[in-house]
């Protein structure tokens, strides 16, 4: 049963990694076939680099995903403490309509908001990319934030307050440490679901105007290149590395804890 | 009180300007004429035969990859529930990883193995095996939608399988319940929430897809999310182009209201 076991993990993983193992060994291939490998070359890196088109829509890319999770952070949690003040009845409805966005289809997302961009003539590229990236963010960030607020915070803050702490001050130092682990989880997360949208961006963007996503939806199109695969080798080795990061850490954290 | 209710201004702005005027909008362009007029001819323009036909295939190959997944994915989440707590956290950042990787890449990857000229075809013909026609079928859909939603079938029902009490399982043993029994009436009822939340994060994006089929399919294969993108980005029909996305949420609705039946827990373990 033990092997069975691992035997189907080892066949899922081969599914899984294989496809991703064939771009990263074809990345290095001299020639431009998609199976035969030839000699070892770094050209297709060069090439990728070389690319104005791509080199700005990597600055595109993390521009939005970075200043899209700023904001939705920023609005989500400011909307956790409103939200929080609210009836019980009002506050039910600004939460299933906070859902919307997280249970519709990327494809109705995007055209619903690619219609009202035509609707109110606001002309589409980065502004219109960066609104869309934060509408569908800032449902993450309610949902990560709101369970660090509980009743122990609001008392906390107003002793505070009792003992002439000053408003900001007592935010600062009672309110925010408490709602941190969710403000910082909400903006990850905001963050790679930015940089990893292509549906909405695409439907949202304008003419001149690419991320990453959509300049690779647009070559592919046109015929797959061996710079494609570099690019794939590199994303693929970011995020090995940053997850490698960010388990080590959280381990210390928990061996810390315990 | 930390709490401001004008703190959610900014928050309940957002939500009208970006997710609720935008889909009436949706409505609005689905109900109305070129001429400006009111009509029900972009609703019922789904029972156009292209468009049935389309609408068809989506729901039958959305269908299939996400039994595909499940049946892939639940005994992984079984053996990764009984693994040691050292190798699990292992095995979920092997699942958790290609997530990372821009779906279109790992997409693109696949056209790689199945192409004429590429890997797959390659290694057959080096066994003397004739070329096979892989690329732009249903079939390489179908691969397509397994592989890059797998990840997103496994960990929910990881979530919830890991969390069954192992007492309960040993103490059907003990009562004397067969594999088969304690399967059935305890580890499966126990993991509904988990494979109710898999299959809407499988189902409803293999259903609207438009990327996977049109890089898999090589245009030929139309899907329903094929033909909306179309009378957007090349026929400029807005008006068909919402009236057939109306009734194609309207399919998403309703197998969430379906799906929602068996999870009495109301979908918490969504993420």
């Amino acid at each position: 049963m033990k092997r069975l076991g691992k035997i189907y993990i080892l066949i899922i993983m081969l599914f899984l990694y294989l496809p991703i193992l064939t771009l990263m060994v074809l990345s290095f291939n001299e020639a431009k076939s998609m199976a035969v490998f030839t000699r070892f070359s770094l050209h297709w890196y060069a090439e990728l680099f070389q690319s104005k088109l791509m080199l700005g829509a990597i600055v595109n890319t993390f521009s939005i995903a970075i200043l899209a999770a700023l904001i939705a952070t920023i609005v989500g949690t400011m909307a956790v403490l409103g939200i929080d003040a609210m009836k019980p009845r009002t506050e039910n409805v600004l939460l299933a309509a906070n859902n919307i966005p997280m249970l519709n289809a990327d494809i109705v997302t995007g055209i619903a908001l690619m219609l009202f961009f035509l609707m109110i003539g606001v002309p589409r590229g980065y502004c219109t990319i960066l609104f869309s990236h934060a509408t569908f963010c800032i449902p993450y960030v309610i949902l990560s934030v709101r369970p660090r607020l509980n009743k122990n915070t609001d008392k906390l803050y107003e002793a505070a307050l009792d003992l002439g702490a000053s408003e900001k001050y007592a935010f600062r130092k009672i309110v925010l440490p408490e709602l941190w682990p969710g403000i910082s989880s909400g903006f990850l997360l905001s963050f790679t679901m930015s940089v990893d949208d292509f549906i909405i961006t695409y439907f949202t963007r304008g003419a001149g105007i690419n991320t990453i996503s959509t300049l690779i939806y647009s070559e592919v199109k046109i015929g797959i290149r061996p710079s494609l695969f570099a690019l794939s080798t590199i994303i693929f080795v970011v995020a090995l590395v940053t997850l490698i990061i960010v388990n080590y850490k959280q381990n210390k954290a928990d061996k810390m804890a315990a | 009180m930390i709490s401001r209710k004008r703190y959610a201004t900014p928050f309940i702005v957002w939500i009208i300007a970006g997710t609720l005027i935008p889909l009436l909008s949706i409505a609005y362009y689905g109900f109305t004429a070129r001429d400006g007029g009111f009509t029900f001819a972009n609703i019922t323009a789904m029972f156009q035969h292209d468009h049935m036909q389309a609408l068809g295939l989506s729901l039958l190959l959305a269908f299939i990859s996400t039994l595909v997944c499940l049946i892939l994915a639940f005994p992984m989440a079984m053996i990764l529930k009984d693994s040691k707590y050292g190798k699990q956290g292992f095995m979920i950042f092997v699942f958790i990883l290609p997530m990372w990787m821009n779906f279109l890449l790992r997409t693109m990857a696949w056209q790689v193995l199945l192409e004429r000229q590429g890997v797959i075809n390659t290694l057959i013909t080096m066994v003397g095996l004739p070329r096979q026609e892989l690329m732009n079928t249903p079939g390489a859909i179908v691969l397509g939608m397994v592989y890059d939603f797998l990840p997103f079938m496994i960990l929910p029902i990881y979530n919830t399988v890991s969390k069954i009490d192992n007492h309960l399982i040993e103490a059907a043993y003990d009562l004397g319940a067969s594999r088969k029994k304690v399967y059935t009436s305890v580890i499966l009822p126990l993991s509904v929430p988990g494979i109710v939340s898999g299959i809407t994060m499988v189902f409803i994006p293999a259903l609207t897809t438009f990327v996977i089929s049109n890089m898999l399919g090589g245009g030929k294969i139309n899907l329903i999310g094929n033909i909306i993108e179309q009378e957007f980005t090349v026929n400029s029909n807005w008006y068909l182009g919402s009236g057939l996305s109306l009734v194609m949420m309207l399919f998403i609705i309703v197998s969430m209201l379906f799906l929602r039946k068996f999870d009495k827990t109301g979908g918490e373990s969504l993420i």
